[in-house]
């Protein structure tokens, strides 16, 4: 799968999704597998269906490709913070209405931002699903956007921010390594957006960003659960099914730029141990040239992080001690060329130098030596045990459909993960290790500790409430 | 495939115009259809242990979690060792090494399951239910819960990543916060003692201790089995036989002193140089099987318990715009766990949470919720009740739960009628004899 697949997909549907609208045929599920079964409703808006009979529950998502990778610089954050204003009500539905009337009905909602998506869901009684589908056709393309509950509610965006990135030395040091690892591409700049970008951002912008992404040619519904798929789609055209269709902006490709030589920062903030992370410009399953190589990454990182067996525990953990704890991680699951990353914190005492070096030599262990059948096979049958341990949250099976899709991925690239995984070879690891893991390609992070000023604990009897405040 | 949600959650809520709102949907009848909950098995074993099984046979697969009566408020003084204990059980066991442990884990796609809280102490196993894969799995637990090493080496080296973890909590405002606030609530109750410990306890700590702490909690009379998954009864026996028949029955680990109520409001403020203030207010609050569980479980969900649906994110977040998160909660322990309310929001705006905060539990202590709040609040917990036991891991933590603080075996089939059973009187006079805003302990966390 090529970028290039990825964009003339996006084209390709909305072309069909025009001819669809002229002449109203009846979708047929275009799948026979047992699993998925999908639909396309006129105005080009997928269905997904998992029937999933365990509990009398369901679940349903709305995914929209839209998130911070859609981004440009100036409004970071924007695809966020309009997820937040999606619970500010249409005429039809004021301010908190939404939400109000899930809960009432035994729901739980909640929605997500990534960096390639955006995602509103529902957890709720499995004869609730028309609710939920009433409530998201409305707010798709209804959306009031008030400017007053803007202006208060991107001020509790930077206190998220505040939360999540500013008071926590390791997520910032992560955010910065992020922003110096990638050039051009999207993937620099934060979900939730610089502080700066908030502090300007405004109603109009957010309106615009709603115009331009939300409407049902850009969106994918994902329902799991104890339903009908052949009822859902029937409640799928009777509550989206109307809605106008928009003309969806293709983005130009932001392929990143070619890297000269590993690229490094050093974060000083008040905390009390280092934390080193290293980045490896990595394809992923959208952009890869041989599919096998995005599997054979993921078995490598599996190799150094896959349980308390492999690699990194194994030997920086517990044989050398000098990581007090040490993780990899590689998603083959994204629009854009991503990071193979190492992450760890030095043992007490141990100098980052002295764990990148130790980092960096299993790298080159991988580069150099064949990983033996037995230690393979122990990656693949965590793998296997993975997806059946999956079937236990219906939240989870959802979420990764609607992915796959919202990437503009097949999501039969789920049920061919196992398999693929499977034919990995030792020699194709080593390959992907010599061919992606290079110094080139490197990014490398330390948070260097400044000492925390004042920790000073006042404590006293305090005045009763009401009054205790006036300290 | 992994999924690496790089992401936030949002989500809201308001009350108050619910009943509008369900009028206009023609839903002034709530009724949620509601699955029988399912059925809990339980025997003892012969060495006193008591077993909890749910069968669920859906996916191919088991989850085994031993509870024992050994959470950190068995530390006696020496904080972390329950959790260090917990943490060396796996580090090697009937003299194979961590490493071969881990690896006969994970060449059959088992995932170990280990850790400790204030109450309790947990390891389990989940597996695949072929037995080339369980039996192999089952074994590998035994050992590593009947026979551990507590090798020199691994000792060494946990107690140092315990030590690292000390200064981790100490770069973190929310740590911070909640172990000054334990340590003001509970005062000499053992439920004060930081769970990982402490620098000062780390340096105190031994070997011996860690082995002596096992031998005497580590035991079937104070261990509670709870099983879900695809295997038969006869089955879970012969898993719950094959785990701990050589386990020694030893003793039920005593009673806990009860948690003395607070006499005096107390205020703890920390100078720390982030950009928000992290908030604590709260007190002693309720244990597991309280006469007042169902109805402090009802009054507080208006209150701060129900996320977008609660008073205090109305007022705070959505009226405001002061905090990202801000709630309250009971968490019900063996003896009174605490009632916490929390919330962050940048250093300017302290003053100002704190006194809402105030207010909010003033005013609700005094009138309680409003009979529109107490409708919406009745229809969320009950209708939401199937979405409580939807899975495997769900069940799992349920039965523990169950099982270790040794409620009723009916509770998730009562679970609906008594929250139904709670009434605004109720409520009312609960929380004027439960929560005493003139005696609550304050920690504030930030910029001073």
């Amino acid at each position: 799968m090529k970028m290039k697949s990825i964009i003339s997909l996006v084209f390709v549907s909305t072309m069909v999704l025009a001819w669809l609208l002229y002449f109203d045929t009846e979708p047929v599920p275009e799948t026979t597998d047992e699993a998925v079964q999908s639909y396309q409703l006129s105005n080009g808006m997928k269905v997904l269906v998992i029937e999933n009979h365990r509990a009398p529950v369901v679940v349903s998502q709305v995914w929209y490709k839209v998130g911070s990778s859609y981004e440009h610089d100036g409004i970071t954050g924007i695809s966020h913070v309009l997820e937040h204003m999606m619970f500010k009500g249409t005429e039809e539905h004021p301010a908190g209405e939404f939400s109000e009337i899930i809960a009432a009905n035994g729901g739980e909602e909640n929605a997500f931002t990534g960096q390639d998506y955006t995602a509103y869901f529902q957890k709720i009684a499995n004869d609730r699903l028309e609710l939920c589908l009433e409530l998201e056709a409305d707010r798709m393309r209804n959306l009031t956007l008030d400017e007053k509950e803007f202006l208060k509610e991107v001020e509790v965006v930077k206190e998220e921010r505040r939360l999540r990135t500013e008071d926590k030395p390791t997520a910032l040091t992560y955010e910065r390594f992020n922003a110096v690892a990638f050039t051009n591409s999207p993937y620099r700049r934060p979900i939730i957006g610089w502080m700066e970008d908030l502090d300007t951002l405004t109603i109009d912008d957010v309106r615009k960003w709603y115009k331009t992404w939300y409407a049902p040619n850009n969106a994918t519904l994902v329902v799991a659960g104890d339903v009908m798929a052949e009822e859902v789609y029937r409640l799928a055209k009777q509550y989206f099914g109307q809605l106008p269709t928009s003309e969806i902006e293709v983005l130009k490709p932001r392929r990143e730029a070619k890297q000269y030589g590993t690229q490094r920062l050093t974060v000083e903030v008040p905390a009390k141990i280092p934390y080193l992370v290293m980045g490896y410009k990595t394809p992923v399953l959208t952009n890869v040239e041989e599919e096998w190589e995005v599997y054979a990454l993921e078995v490598l990182a599996g190799l150094l992080d896959g349980g308390s067996s492999a690699r990194l525990t194994n030997n920086l953990v517990r044989g050398q001690h000098i990581a007090d704890s040490a993780s990899a991680s590689y998603g083959m699951t994204a629009k854009h060329e991503t990071l193979f990353v190492l992450s760890a914190v030095p043992s007490d005492g141990v100098a980052t130098d002295v764990l990148e070096f130790a980092l960096r030599e299993q790298i080159d262990t991988l580069k150099t030596q064949l990983p033996d059948e037995k230690e393979l096979d122990r990656v693949k049958a965590q793998v296997v045990a993975s997806q059946v341990y999956q079937q236990d949250s219906t939240f989870y099976q959802a979420m990764e459909v609607g992915m796959l899709d919202t990437i503009g991925l097949p999501w039969q690239v789920k049920d061919e993960y196992v398999e693929n995984i499977m034919a990995v070879t030792a020699e194709q690891v080593q390959q992907v290790a010599k061919k992606y893991l290079v110094d080139e390609q490197l990014t490398v992070a330390v948070l260097d500790p400044l000492p925390i000023e004042n920790t000073t604990t006042t404590s006293r009897a305090a005045p009763a409430a009401g009054g205790r405040h006036d300290y | 495939m992994t999924i690496n949600i790089v992401s936030s959650l949002n989500g809201r809520f308001m009350p108050g115009r619910l009943m509008q709102c369900l009028a206009v949907l023609g839903l002034m009848v709530i009724s949620v259809a509601i699955n029988a909950a399912p059925q809990i098995q339980t025997w003892q074993t012969e060495n006193g242990a008591k077993v909890l099984f749910v069968p669920a046979t859906e996916i191919p697969m088991l989850d085994v979690r031993i509870v024992f009566d050994a959470g950190s408020a068995r530390d006696h003084g020496l904080s972390g060792l329950a959790v260090l204990t917990n943490g060396l059980l796996a580090e090697g066991a009937a003299g194979k090494t961590a490493q071969q442990i881990a690896e006969e884990f994970e060449s059959v796609g088992a995932q170990i399951d280990n850790d400790a809280l204030r109450d309790m102490a947990l390891i389990g196993v989940r597996s695949l239910t072929e037995s080339r894969y369980l039996t192999p799995a089952i074994e590998t637990l035994k050992q590593v819960l009947t026979q551990p090493d507590f090798p020199d080496e691994a000792y060494q080296r946990e107690l140092n990543r315990m030590k690292v973890a000390v200064k981790a909590q100490q770069q973190s405002p929310a740590a911070l916060a909640s172990e000054a606030f334990y340590k003001a609530v509970y005062g000499d109750h053992p439920y004060a003692s930081p769970v990982s410990g402490t620098e000062e306890s780390l340096e105190r700590m031994t070997l011996d201790a860690v082995r002596a702490f096992y031998k005497k909690y580590y035991v079937a009379s104070n261990a509670t089995v709870a099983i879900v998954g695809n295997v038969e009864r006869w089955q879970a026996e012969e898993i719950v036989k094959a785990l701990l028949s050589t386990l020694p029955a030893g003793e039920k680990a005593p009673a806990l002193l009860p948690v003395e109520p607070l006499t005096e409001a107390k205020q703890i403020i920390i100078d720390y140089p982030s950009t928000q203030t992290h908030i604590y207010v709260g007190q002693t609050g309720i244990k597991r099987g309280d006469d007042d569980y169902f109805t402090l479980y009802v009054a507080n969900h208006p209150f701060g318990g129900s996320g977008f649906a609660s008073r205090l994110v109305e007022v705070i977040r959505e009226q405001k715009g002061l905090a990202y998160s801000v709630s309250s909660y009971f968490l019900p322990m063996r003896e009174a766990g605490p009632f916490i309310m929390s919330m962050q929001t940048k250093t300017e705006q302290t003053e100002q949470a704190l006194a809402l905060l105030d207010q909010e539990l003033i005013k609700y202590v005094n009138s309680g919720p409003e009979k529109d709040e107490l409708a919406a609040s009745m229809s969320n917990i009950t209708g939401s009740f199937p979405l409580n036991i939807d899975s495997n891991s769900k069940l799992l933590n349920y039965i523990a739960m169950i099982g270790f603080y040794d409620l009723p075996t009916d509770y998730l089939d009562n679970f609906i009628g008594n929250m139904k059973a709670v009434d605004v009187k109720k409520i009312n006079a609960a929380l004027k004899r439960r929560i005493h805003p003139e005696r609550m302990v304050t920690v504030i966390v930030g910029k001073q």
